[in-house]
């Protein structure tokens, strides 16, 4: 019985690979340099592939010699897969090492990788909250509350009173007073109650009064979440 | 062990005078050596409601700069031998206390045995209500149910967890209780007041007692002795309910419903 599945199919994908910029044509230098980069992580550079850069010494004229590069690269423990912003005489050295040559605007891979799963980059988040700030007792009217990281607060916040947090804001009680997330600019800051009556909630400047709340779609004493979409605020029941 | 109370409320004519002489008769009747002392500087009225005035001699801010004692500025009071009061000064202002004085005076008392030292808060914020209450244990937050009473209230909470002694040492936290004044069970009825459980609803605080809308409270004012000790007015058995529940007895809250029947007629308070 023939098969009608294709043998093959072609896909373009696009990876994160390390690029490694060359300001010095120095090879022992370079070489020392990177087995220290290397160090720093050997499992993370271990068999990773790798696009060497010698844009930087070609607008100086110091055209290096790629198979010596190769060679380099290749004894840290790295797999050079590409070269970008070389001469033609580069790009022809690199080519008979069959390393493919890229143009130097773009870092985008197109042809399938064997070693795709090694490819990406795991950079550290930014650790934007530090920790979140719990309070447990009523946030009474003139107190202002200000939190770095989130903010979670387990009694009611009167009228009057003032919360804000760089990060979200969750009251597990009524809500009066004003709550002001994402204070920094965190436009994906939330505001989390269970019973929403606040005079004022704010996400990263954009705010709401309560006279404007458009509170038609929320029953009052149910927990809501209120989030920013484009410029507007969003009052929404948490189902 | 001395235990502070202030009877605070944020808002002015709510009933805090009239409630400290109340309640700091009430512990005394039941045998504790009671002090009640006016922080309201400029405005003395405790010595008034306690029937007190002719025999105010020397005051807190005499004591305060040494121009007296304490126990020449205590005044006995006539009714029970266990209540002192110590009046306010007429004729200076609130800038007259200090932190030192006020907590020197209240160390003498519990070196004198008082087991009660209940402390008339001023009206506002400002300087005589905050040395009223930072050095306090418990707080009779007196409201009114109205909203702008409520919200005062509600201020003078966040103060008490803020700025007190016991916040500023990282103690444990004063120890509130609600008194709710005024209260219409008739004008609720109709939605000319809050009723009690839309002002805890607002404060979510202890409620140790109702008083009622009652004219017995003017009338005892007017004449200088205290509510509590009219034990046929309403107002003087919710005293008297409030100084019991505190000291731990358990009495079921009364006036928070409307008077039904002829008994209401006998004991109306219109």
């Amino acid at each position: 019985m023939p098969t009608n599945s294709p043998t093959l199919e072609f896909k373009s994908g696009s990876f994160s690979v390390p690029i490694l910029i060359l300001f010095s044509d120095d090879l022992k230098a370079i070489g020392q340099q990177l087995q220290e980069k290397v160090d720093l992580a050997p499992e993370f550079f271990k068999n990773s592939p790798l696009i060497f850069d010698v844009q930087e010494l070609n607008k100086l004229s110091r055209a290096i010699d790629i198979p010596a590069l190769v060679d380099i690269i290749r004894q840290s423990g790295l797999l050079p897969t590409g070269i970008r912003g070389g001469t033609t005489q580069q790009n022809k050295e690199a080519l008979a090492l069959l390393i493919p040559v890229y143009s130097a605007h773009s870092s985008t891979l197109t042809s399938a990788d064997t070693q795709a799963q090694k490819q990406k980059i795991i950079e550290p988040e930014p650790s934007v909250n530090a920790s979140a700030t719990i309070i447990t007792r009523p946030v009474r009217s003139g107190q202002r509350l200000y939190a770095s990281g989130d903010l979670i607060v387990l009694a009611q916040v009167s009228a009057g009173a003032e919360i804000m947090a760089e990060g979200n804001i969750h009251v597990y009680n009524t809500l009066r007073g004003r709550a002001l997330a994402g204070v920094q600019g965190n436009v994906d800051a939330r505001i989390f109650c269970s019973d929403l009556q606040a005079e004022l909630i704010s996400i990263a400047g954009n705010y709401k009064i309560s006279e404007d709340m458009d509170m038609s779609d929320v029953v009052s004493k149910k927990s809501v979440q209120i989030y920013l979409q484009g410029h507007t605020l969003i009052i929404k029941d948490i189902i | 062990m001395t235990r502070i109370i202030v009877v605070t409320s944020g808002k002015g004519g709510v009933g805090k005078t009239t409630t400290s002489a109340a309640i700091a008769m009430g512990f005394a009747k039941k045998g504790h050596k009671t002090a009640v002392i006016d922080f309201d500087v400029g405005l003395r009225n405790l010595d008034l409601i306690m029937g007190c005035e002719r025999r105010v001699v020397y005051d807190i801010v005499n004591v305060i700069y040494g121009e007296a004692t304490l126990n020449q500025a205590l005044i006995k009071d006539k009714h029970c031998e266990n209540l002192y009061i110590l009046p306010a000064s007429q004729t200076r202002d609130k800038d007259a206390l200090s932190q030192e004085g006020v907590g020197q005076i209240l160390e003498e008392l519990a070196a004198k045995d008082f087991k009660y030292i209940v402390c008339d808060s001023p009206a506002g914020i400002e300087k005589g209500a905050h040395l009223a209450m930072y050095f306090a244990d418990d707080a009779f937050v007196v409201t009114n149910p109205e909203v702008a009473s409520v919200r005062d209230s509600d201020r003078m909470l966040g103060i008490l967890a803020s700025k007190s002694r016991r916040a500023e040492q990282n103690l444990e936290p004063i120890k509130e209780y609600l008194l709710l004044t005024r209260y219409s069970a008739e004008r609720v009825k109709i939605g000319e007041m809050l009723s009690v459980a839309d002002v805890q609803d607002i404060l979510s605080l202890h409620l140790l007692g109702v008083i009622p809308e009652s004219k017995s409270v003017l009338t005892a004012s007017n004449s200088g002795i205290p509510v509590i000790l009219d034990e046929k007015s309403d107002a003087g058995q919710a005293y008297a309910d409030i100084v019991a529940r505190y000291l731990g007895e358990d009495k079921p809250h009364r006036f928070i419903e409307e008077k039904k029947g002829i008994f209401g007629k006998f004991f109306g308070s219109k």
